[in-house]
């Protein structure tokens, strides 16, 4: 016997998590109003994608941080950082790109490793260890460009974030590689949602009604499929696009079904209980913040390559953008709750916000308030919620 | 004869989807100790919150009579300002302030917008005189433990000029010398015409003091007890709360013990941020396999401490000693080592240490030995479901799904659940810290069955109690250990509440 979940108790059961992706809908959908339809132009698509892809991976290692009870001030600065070492070594000194990248990575895992030693083995709250990261990595930042900026990078650097993959198969006007690599994201999620599905009725859990099931499958589908026309009628498959879409399954999985998410959800749910169940907690914040120094070092070659330089005050307040995604994202302010897909749609909330408002010639004064209000709102929001369910007990 | 202070009636309490109170009736005679009993779960604390403005008027039905006139109050400070002080389980004191500080918190003592600190620390000297502690109103409370801190919070209340006290669940965290003080206190407030209200599971301590039981089982009231009427005995309060005759309070057990599974040798233990200071001495005990061996002793002898510094050093420092399984000399450095060691230790505090409060039921049993549903770090969720309700149906964890948060379970199904985590980890040594406190008597039955189980697959059992009967009633063997030193041992037979109580603060004089 296998139980099935009806709509109505799918959708109150997951409120906390569906809110914010009918707000992302809501959002899109006024700002579609608002600019005549702009906003989900083609070309106005990609540029969505380019513009905010960095903060979308930043926040994608900040999901992970909070999750675990912790907070990440630094990673502007190491954004700098990581794409000035590589300008360093691709523009000053000739070497290809792969090398400056390679580099980047490295300095920012380097970066994660002295920040995860002070966290995990001394034991120095995350805020106060990243608030000085935040400033000793800026300074860095300025060391090794020598207080200048540095441009352009070569072709193929560019390319990481500005390069696009088209034309391999042709079609007039609209890109069919574009459209072939959407169509297979989409079977590959068909089929590992049905062999989940399966699964579960093995395990005789409880699943959607099949209908409801398909519905879900349709929807994915055509959402998917019609961004992927809009690429495909403008200039194709941004390659960063395809980055951030392998960061966001491998995430996506490391967070749901690895022990190492499993633990950071423990860890930031109740600390002292996970040490007494004899989760390694040290060794799991050291990796946590190894990780957030990688992904801000993936997020420093995204970013330089998008503008094609490297200056000393690059990226400054981008981890304000990276935690608030992630609040947005429905993760609680004191650890234990959150989900990266959360973060990414946070990411994208604001992404089309700004983008909206831009088009709409809004001033950046004005965007900077509306942001801080929707960041709060959410907040408070998320707490209301807390607390009518605290009241249900 | 009638003058009742307090009168409840019909109180009926939903929550989406459960009613937690259902035309409940309570009526509290001027000047008396009621008790209030009931399994966990059944509603006690909800009535509680009803009547102190916690859940405001018009969230209930009913209505509430305060000296014969309705009252209606919309938040805490309406029903304090009528004389009514609930002090919650959890004590809600500043640990950083002094104790005066606390006593007047949000009731200054002001003169002329500023806090006249002469009289207020003048006022606390006065109403600790009142309460019995002997404690400079400038010390800060977080210096004063636990037994001390409870008797700051009736001071508290004292200083509020209290007229209905209530009190949840006041000695589960104290050990016999601080309860029996905290009873005569409140026997003394009743002569100066303070009328109490009581939860508590202790049922001796309402034998003792009770004038006036009210029985509560699945949020309805069962009956009043009178408790000077004959036959009111702690077993008839039983057959109220629980529905059945449970004859014995603890399960029958034969013991089939085996060979000697765990062995600690010259165990010493200093205190974490005091070095100088020995919290454990030179302990040396064991336990052999099907053995269920109790460790008493009162607050502060050490027993957590012993049992904390053995799991893993999650407790103090400078921690030598040798321990032994099955014969062979293992370190416990880290929790993991001694899990891998086959160690188990259920903490005390089941909420701060023991559960993710925001995870699912499935989660928290998984959480102590994931890898055993994972491969490669890989985690099987559908395997760990199947575990997980497997637990739940051999436990009989009270929850719909092991989806359910463990936060929204009832003490006892949460202890359960800690169990379960542990049991999962296939452990051969079982260190139950306070397994039954704050449960009610129908859940304590179920956990003494399944530590006689556990007992008779041959696991070794280690339980800490404060509750001599409870250890007595389940033990093969019982350590007493005072002021950090093992002070003796008897078997079952030998052992009384007085001769384990003589032991248990045996040498105290001596070490100080």
């Amino acid at each position: 016997m296998t139980a099935v979940a009806g709509f109505k108790d799918l959708f109150t059961r997951n409120l906390r998590q569906s809110g914010i992706f009918i707000a992302f809908v809501a959002i899109v959908g006024l700002f579609t109003i608002l600019t005549d339809g702009t906003l989900l132009s083609p070309g106005n698509v990609t540029n969505i994608v380019l513009q905010y892809s960095y903060i979308l991976i930043l926040a994608i290692g900040m999901l992970i941080v909070i999750v675990g009870g912790h907070i990440d001030l630094s990673v502007g600065s190491v954004v700098a950082l990581t794409g000035a070492v590589s300008a360093v070594i691709v523009i000053k000194n000739g070497q290809p790109w792969w090398v400056g990248v390679l580099a980047a990575l490295a300095v920012g895992l380097v970066v994660g490793c002295w920040q995860g030693f002070w966290v995990a083995y001394v034991g120095i709250p995350a805020f106060i260890v990243t608030l000085a990261g935040m400033l000793l990595f800026r300074g860095m930042t300025y060391q090794v460009l020598d207080n200048v900026s540095l441009s352009p990078f070569p072709a193929e650097y560019q390319k990481i974030a500005g390069g696009f993959l088209n034309g391999f198969l042709g079609g007039q006007g609209i890109d069919v590689f574009t459209l072939v690599i959407a169509a297979v994201a989409v079977v590959g999620y068909v089929v590992s949602q049905f062999r989940t599905r399966a699964g579960r009725i093995k395990y005789q859990q409880v699943v959607e009604s099949m209908p409801i099931f398909i519905t879900k499958l349709v929807l994915v589908a055509l959402v998917v499929m019609a961004f992927a026309y809009q690429l495909a009628r403008s200039r194709g498959l941004p390659i960063v696009l395809i980055i951030l879409g392998v960061l966001i399954m491998v995430y996506v999985v490391v967070t749901t079904k690895t022990v190492f998410g499993r633990h950071v959800y423990a860890i930031g749910g109740n600390l002292s209980a996970a040490q007494l169940s004899g989760v390694k907690v040290q060794k799991v914040n050291f990796w946590i913040f190894v990780n957030m120094g990688f992904l801000a070092a993936v997020a420093g070659a995204v970013y330089s390559s998008r503008s094609n330089s490297a200056q000393p005050g690059a990226g400054n307040m981008f981890e304000l953008d990276a935690i608030a995604a992630c609040f947005i994202g429905g993760a609680s302010t004191t650890g234990g709750v959150g989900r990266v897909t959360g973060a990414v749609v946070g990411g994208l909330i604001m992404g089309v916000m700004s983008n909206g408002m831009q088009l709409m010639g809004i001033d950046q004064s004005v965007q900077q308030m509306v942001k801080g209000l929707v960041l709060l709102l959410a907040v408070a929001f998320d707490i209301y919620n807390k607390r009518r369910a605290g009241a249900a007990r | 004869m009638a003058d009742p202070i307090l009168e409840m009636q019909s109180i009926t309490k939903t929550f989406p989807g459960v009613k937690a109170l259902q035309d409940v009736s309570l009526s509290v005679e001027r000047g008396e100790i009621h008790a209030i009993c009931g399994e966990n779960g059944a509603g006690k604390s909800t009535l509680m919150k009803v009547l102190s403005g916690v859940y405001p008027h018009g969230d209930y039905e009913g209505t509430i009579l305060l000296d014969g006139k309705e009252v209606q109050f919309g938040s805490i400070n309406d029903s304090e300002a009528q004389g009514i002080i609930i002090i919650h389980q959890e004590l809600a004191l500043v640990p950083y302030l002094s104790v005066a500080e606390n006593i007047f918190l949000g009731n200054e003592r002001v003169k002329r917008g500023v806090i006249d600190w002469n009289q207020a620390n003048a006022d606390a000297a006065a109403l600790l005189a009142r309460v019995g502690l002997d404690e400079l109103p400038v010390t800060p409370v977080g210096q004063l433990g636990v037994g001390k801190q409870q008797l700051v919070e009736i001071a508290k209340a004292l200083s509020k000029e209290v007229r209905l006290l209530i009190l949840d669940e006041p000695t589960a965290a104290l050990n016999d010398n601080d309860s029996e003080h905290l009873l005569g206190l409140l026997r003394q407030l009743q002569q100066q015409g303070i009328t109490c209200i009581m939860i508590s599971h202790k049922l001796n301590e309402i034998a003792e003091i009770a004038d006036n039981t009210t029985i509560i089982r699945d949020g309805r009231t069962i009956e009043t007890l009178d408790m000077k009427a004959d036959g009111v005995t702690q077993e008839r309060i039983i057959r109220g709360m629980v529905g059945r005759d449970l004859g014995h309070r603890f399960p029958p057990h034969e013991p089939n013990i085996g060979d000697e599974v765990l062995r600690i040798e010259d165990w010493t233990v200093h205190h974490p941020t005091q070095p100088e200071r020995i919290v454990v001495d030179g302990a040396s005990l064991n336990v052999r396999a099907g053995e269920i061996v109790g460790l008493a002793g009162l607050m502060g002898a050490g027993r957590t401490e012993l049992a904390m510094s053995l799991f893993g050093r999650t407790y103090g420092r400078n921690i030598t000693g040798r321990v032994y399984l099955r014969g062979e000399e293992i370190k416990t450095r880290t929790v993991a080592e001694a899990i891998d060691h086959g160690i188990a230790y259920a903490t005390e505090d089941r909420k701060k240490y023991g559960l993710n409060l925001i995870e699912d039921i499935r989660n928290n049993i998984s959480a102590a030995n994931l890898k055993k549903v994972s491969r490669l770090g890989w985690v099987n969720a559908n395997e760990e479901t199947k575990v997980a309700e497997s637990f739940r149906a051999s436990m009989n964890i009270k929850a719909p799904t092991v989806a359910a948060l463990a936060g929204k379970l009832s003490g006892g199904n949460q202890q359960k659940v800690v169990l379960s985590k542990w049991l999962f980890t296939d452990p051969e040594v079982l260190i139950l810290d306070e397994p039954t406190r704050g449960i009610d008597v129908g859940a304590k039955y179920e956990i003494y069955t399944l530590i006689n189980k556990l007992a008779e697959q041959g696991k070794a059992v280690l339980v800490i109690s404060s509750e001599l009967p409870e250890l007595l009633g389940i033990c093969n063997r019982i350590y007493t250990l005072s002021a950090g030193r093992i002070t003796g041992v008897l078997p079952r037979e030998q052992a009384t509440q007085e001769n384990l109580m003589q032991l248990m603060t045996k040498e105290r004089d001596q070490v100080r």
